[in-house]
């Protein structure tokens, strides 16, 4: 029992990235209809500059988790106003080819500047060390994670269905013809939601340094159970990112206590049964498909 | 308008002039001026990355099948030229077989493969398309890694003999090799021609250009994608295979999801929906990164990725659709639209 709710929570944990990525990857696609493959290498920048920031300036891991995102919003903006704008109009294939090439162009900088090789990173004396609540132990770190990726898509929720910003992103995301017609400026939020959905990538970054080997190569294999993910949960939908990447997390986790030669694959099976009876995803509708 | 069941022209005749008409002498010059470089090729550059162009050549033709003319981006390609990889390198391995039949073998695993996920992919189109193709190919690869007794996991598999109907072609050798290689890539190549060009093609074009009316006219769409993918599939397939036997190694690479992107990449340098533009865009991918290896240089994601960014940003046609669309504009015609397989699918090859 102990063990299984360890395991739980080490899924939750894993699942927090997920969500947050995956929330940032589908709100990008919502307003933008595009479908950032450099997602991945923007988890990764996140936790890289958060270990290089503490590296160079002793900045710890509590600001990390303020300073990074912000960093990871203004790369966005810059990418978003150099390429990615002047491509949204063309089909959505061609922001996915150059987000591709773009990933290969930081993952070989990074490796290039700090090798193959993780960088160390200190977590927080308070979170080390185990949570104790009567006979059960759990790990602070993942629990902590495990609730504060909880509160940020709880507040993204929030922003989302209580704020007139939030209001024309779900709009846009759910029929953005329409919502164009009905006069509203959706391009005046194009950019700022791209930076948005980086930043939340980046926020994952932060969060995963303390606990994954932070690498140049992190983020490659995290792009492609982001996209499993999204496809899982459905593409035009903010809820279903977020549940996805929990389920998936968990998958995860039973899948590497259980069964660890199919971890990894148990993932991509759940994805296919998923297109197999939801083509549109759990939470998907079929205009989005 | 003609219609769809009219195969003897199509609406993209009709709405983009051909450039180079079936009478015309120019694809005859074109065909002539390809088979003399394949054929010179290894008296050119090094006969193994001769060999390797040409492998990537023929996987981008097979990928440029499906992206090109059935307006569908596949982003796990790997699956189907690595998987093959495997097969081939494995039956080469424990039968002896002379490698054309082992590479057959590979191609037809590859075509095997790409039914089931054929039939799951095609419900969806677009990007979705492409993102379900990448997770799927992504589990071959997991898969892959797993089964460390047949493929050995991280080392791969090594030591594979290239043996041809009993003579066997030695590392020392790589002329022989790349000439007895060679009918295969044509083959492939051939039958990718024959495809884009047959009524099977055409109502490819019909799917892809607007996939309602084609459904309104009868076609069943998705059995059209799925037998294309297929196809398309089988073509890498041999591609993968021949990689295969040329190195004498398989490794883990060959299923990973960067060979699904290079593929993609070299398809979209050299210009969708041209075949030409495939075998143009391997010479200069395959060409490229190996300059970069030899010099030493760290990170041929930096140049690859670079140049990936600058293709789409500025030369959407590619190199062979930009020159097409010069010659085209001195001629006083309308060059291609912006749109992803907007080619004339009567220019390919």
């Amino acid at each position: 029992m102990n063990a299984f709710l360890l395991y739980t929570v080490q899924g939750l944990a894993a699942g927090s990235f997920y969500a947050l990525a995956a929330l940032g990857l589908a709100i990008i696609f919502g307003v933008l209809g595009v479908v950032n493959f450099a997602h991945g290498a923007c988890y990764m920048l996140g936790a890289i500059v958060a270990a290089v920031l503490q590296d160079l300036i002793g900045l710890s891991f509590w600001p990390a988790l303020i300073v990074v995102p912000i960093l990871l919003f203004l790369f966005g903006v810059i990418i978003e106003r150099l390429f990615v704008s002047r491509l949204t109009e063309l089909d959505p294939l061609y922001n996915f080819l150059l987000t591709f090439g773009l990933s290969l162009l930081l993952v070989d900088l990074i490796k290039r500047q700090y090798g193959v090789s993780g960088l160390p990173y200190t977590r927080p004396e308070i979170l080390s060390g185990q949570l104790s609540l009567g006979s059960i132990h759990l790990p602070t770190y993942q629990v902590f994670v495990f609730i504060f990726s909880l509160v940020i898509c709880g507040l993204v929720w929030l922003l989302m269905t209580r704020t007139r910003i939030g209001m024309i992103v779900r709009a846009s995301t759910e029929k953005s013809d329409l919502t164009r017609a009905l006069g509203v400026n959706v391009k005046a939020w194009v950019t700022p939601v791209f930076g948005f959905g980086i930043a939340l990538a980046g926020l994952a970054g932060v969060l995963a340094a303390p606990f994954r080997a932070i690498t140049a190569d992190m983020g490659s294999s995290f792009i492609i159970i982001l996209f499993a993910v999204v496809v899982i949960g459905g593409l035009g939908s903010i809820v279903g990112a977020v549940v996805a990447g929990f389920l998936v997390g968990l998958v995860e986790a039973y899948g590497q206590a259980y069964a660890p030669q199919l971890s990894q694959i148990v993932i991509f099976v759940l994805m296919a049964l998923v297109i197999l009876i939801r083509p549109a995803g759990l939470f998907g509708r079929e205009e989005n498909a | 308008m003609s219609t769809a069941t009219d195969t003897t022209g199509t609406a993209a005749d009709q709405t983009t002039p051909s450039r180079l008409s079936r009478r015309s002498p120019a694809r005859w010059v074109l065909l002539a001026v390809g088979l003399v470089l394949a054929l010179s090729l290894p008296w050119f550059v090094y006969p193994p990355v001769a060999m390797d162009i040409a492998a990537w050549a023929l996987f981008a033709v097979a990928l440029d099948l499906l992206l090109g003319y059935a307006g569908l981006l596949s982003f796990g390609h790997a699956a189907f030229w690595g998987g093959s990889a495997y097969v081939a390198g494995l039956v080469a391995l424990h039968t002896g077989v002379p490698f054309p039949i082992a590479v057959l073998a590979g191609a037809i695993f590859a075509m095997l493969l790409a039914l089931p996920i054929g039939l799951l992919s095609v419900k969806r189109s677009g990007i979705y398309f492409a993102m379900v193709t990448l997770a799927f190919a992504q589990m071959l690869f997991f898969v892959v890694n797993q089964w460390r007794d047949l493929t050995g996991g991280e080392n791969g598999v090594q030591g594979v003999p290239r043996n041809f109907f009993g003579i066997e072609l030695v590392e020392t050798e790589p002329f022989y090799f790349y000439y007895a290689a060679l009918p295969l890539i044509l083959a492939g190549m051939w039958f990718a021609w024959r495809v884009v060009h047959s009524p099977f093609g055409r109502v490819l074009v019909a799917t892809r250009d607007n996939p309602a009316r084609a459904r309104a006219l009868g076609y069943d769409v998705e059995r059209y994608r799925v037998m294309v993918f297929v196809i398309s599939a089988g073509l890498a397939g041999l591609a993968g295979g021949l990689f295969a036997i040329s190195h004498g190694f398989v490794s883990l690479q060959e299923v990973s999801w960067q060979t699904s992107g290079k593929v993609v990449l070299i398809t979209v340098l050299g210009g969708i929906g041209t075949l030409w533009g495939a075998i143009i865009g391997a010479g200069v991918i395959v060409t490229l990164e190996d300059q970069l290896a030899s010099s030493g240089f760290e990170g041929i994601g930096i140049i690859t990725g670079a140049v990936f960014i600058i293709v789409v940003m500025l030369f959407r046609s590619g190199i062979w659709g930009t020159v097409t669309n010069l010659i085209a504009r001195r001629r006083g015609l309308k060059p291609e639209s912006d749109d992803i397989g907007a080619a004339d699918s009567e220019q390919g090859l």
